[in-house]
């Protein structure tokens, strides 16, 4: 009876109290950082208390999604394209756009000894499918095309090209053996520094066009204290260490 | 208004949705013959296996094609030894996993229509004596030939409706594993909703058009069924 009579009281006084508990901010990010981001955001959330809700999806159509009404709050996407229509749709906080990571691609087979660490085996011609992400929507299938033209090898190749959707099911495809090479993101198969399993050619910067991948915040977020946090936390050293374990470059 | 790579997608998609549809003809009447007549204690298990792609995400479905399929899985080294090589990434791959994927909306009508014919015409025929094929061809087919068309209907609609599926066994090639489905999938991704919305519109107005067809010819074979008992 009588908790009844106060419950408004502690509602109210539940309301106000949070904000000085923790913030919760909740940010949406490429498929290809998964690894990085949740290694992050789990040191971000023991130092500042915060609370971070992720959700990982292709930059598209996490796009998409905003566009439409998402409830995020900071956006990282997989290139410099989306964040920058983003900004020019007025729904960005203006100056907020920053490089978290720059990718690195490689070119990878769940087998050992099948790549030596050179491009032989794709001049060769002797494996059954290329795998690689759509060029036309993924930013690492682009980067892939662009190395396979440079290397003077895309007609060779062409007919074995199998095209993730994203850069998460292009490594999958190679992961389950149905395609015995592919070119998918070094932070992919790197963990703390090394390429974990089955063999791998990390391809030289050169021969790509850098897959600088950017972070916006949105106007949703601007007041929201974990939000700004956040996106200062991931440029910090101590972020940026976790983020090149996972094989990004930072600036 | 469509452009080669949809003209292209429809063509493949249409090629897929028929493939199938005459593959689960063929697999799925004895599978709802027996269905429909049996008495085993096998024919709980067996109905829950096929009815499984009704409710199991296609991911799932998909995620498990991959690996089946696979140089490692069951069916990937039955393939190989046969010779055929591995069957992600090409259109046979996709029959085989369409006729998984969509195998309980053909069996489900088949086996509804047969059981709804109940012993009697069987029996009849056996006085008359006709033989075991002769009763199944001559008498069972014919009066279950509504729950055929529908079946057929569904089958063929469902694969054309068919996405996580290809999407995860694919590999979006052009001619060979990109349907509709995931050409509008990729239209989308791309932002180039104009196109989006001409193959979206298209789905749209084929699904309405052949639910209406089901609709239609399930009252009007009701209303047959209802004036000759």
């Amino acid at each position: 009876m009588n908790l009844i009579k106060h419950m408004p009281w502690l509602v109210i006084a539940g309301l106000a109290s949070q904000p000085a508990v923790a913030d919760q901010v909740h940010a949406a990010v490429a498929a290809n950082f998964t690894g990085a981001m949740k290694s992050v955001v789990a040191q971000f959330e023991a130092d500042s208390g915060h609370d971070v809700l992720l959700s990982f999806g292709s930059s598209g159509k996490i796009l998409a999604q905003i566009q439409n009404g998402a409830p995020y709050e900071v956006f990282l996407s997989a290139d410099q394209a989306k964040p920058k229509k983003l900004e020019e749709a007025g729904v960005v906080v203006e100056g907020s756009r920053f490089t978290y990571a720059i990718g690195a691609l490689a070119l990878w087979s769940s087998q050992p000894d099948f790549v030596q660490n050179d491009y032989a085996r794709l001049t060769s011609g002797e494996f059954n499918k290329l795998s690689l992400a759509n060029p036309k929507l993924a930013p690492y299938g682009l980067a892939a095309t662009e190395v396979l033209e440079a290397l003077g090898l895309t007609e060779a190749t062409q007919d074995k090209w199998v095209q993730g959707e994203n850069i998460a099911q292009t490594y999958q495809f190679v992961a389950t053996g149905n395609a015995n090479l592919g070119f998918v993101a070094l932070s992919q198969i790197m963990s703390q520094g090394h390429v974990t399993e089955g063999s791998s050619w990390i391809v030289p910067s050169e021969l790509y066009s850098p897959i600088r991948q950017d972070a916006v915040l949105l106007k949703k977020g601007q007041d929201n204290l974990a939000a700004r946090d956040l996106m200062l936390y991931l440029q910090s050293d101590k972020a940026q260490d976790i983020i090149h374990t996972y094989g990004y470059q930072t600036e | 208004m469509f452009t080669e790579a949809d003209l292209d997608a429809i063509w493949l998609t249409l090629r897929l949705a028929t493939t199938v549809t005459l593959l689960l003809l063929i697999i799925g009447t004895p599978i709802a013959w027996w269905l429909a007549r049996t008495d085993s204690w096998l024919k709980g298990p067996i109905g829950a296996v096929v009815a499984l792609p009704l409710v199991l995400p296609p991911t799932v479905l998909g995620f498990y094609m991959l690996i089946a399929m696979g140089p490692n899985g069951v069916i990937g080294q039955l393939t190989q030894q046969l010779g055929i090589g591995l069957l992600p990434f090409s259109f046979w791959g996709l029959v085989l996993a369409s006729v998984v994927y969509s195998l309980p909306f053909v069996v489900q009508p088949i086996q509804n229509a047969m059981q709804a014919l109940g012993d009697r015409p069987m029996e009849v025929a056996a006085t008359l004596r006709a033989g075991p094929w002769q009763r199944f061809f001559c008498v069972v087919l014919p009066l279950s030939k509504p729950g055929f068309i529908t079946a057929a209907i569904l089958g063929f609609a469902h694969t054309v409706g068919e996405f996580g599926v290809v999407l995860m066994i694919g590999g979006n090639i052009p001619q060979e594993t990109r349907v509709v489905s995931v050409q509008i999938y990729d239209y989308v991704e791309a932002m180039e909703y104009g196109q989006a919305h001409v193959l979206s519109a298209l789905m749209v107005g084929f699904s309405f058009i052949v639910l209406l067809g089901v609709y239609g010819f399930q009252r009007q074979s009701a209303g047959m069924l209802g004036v000759k008992s």
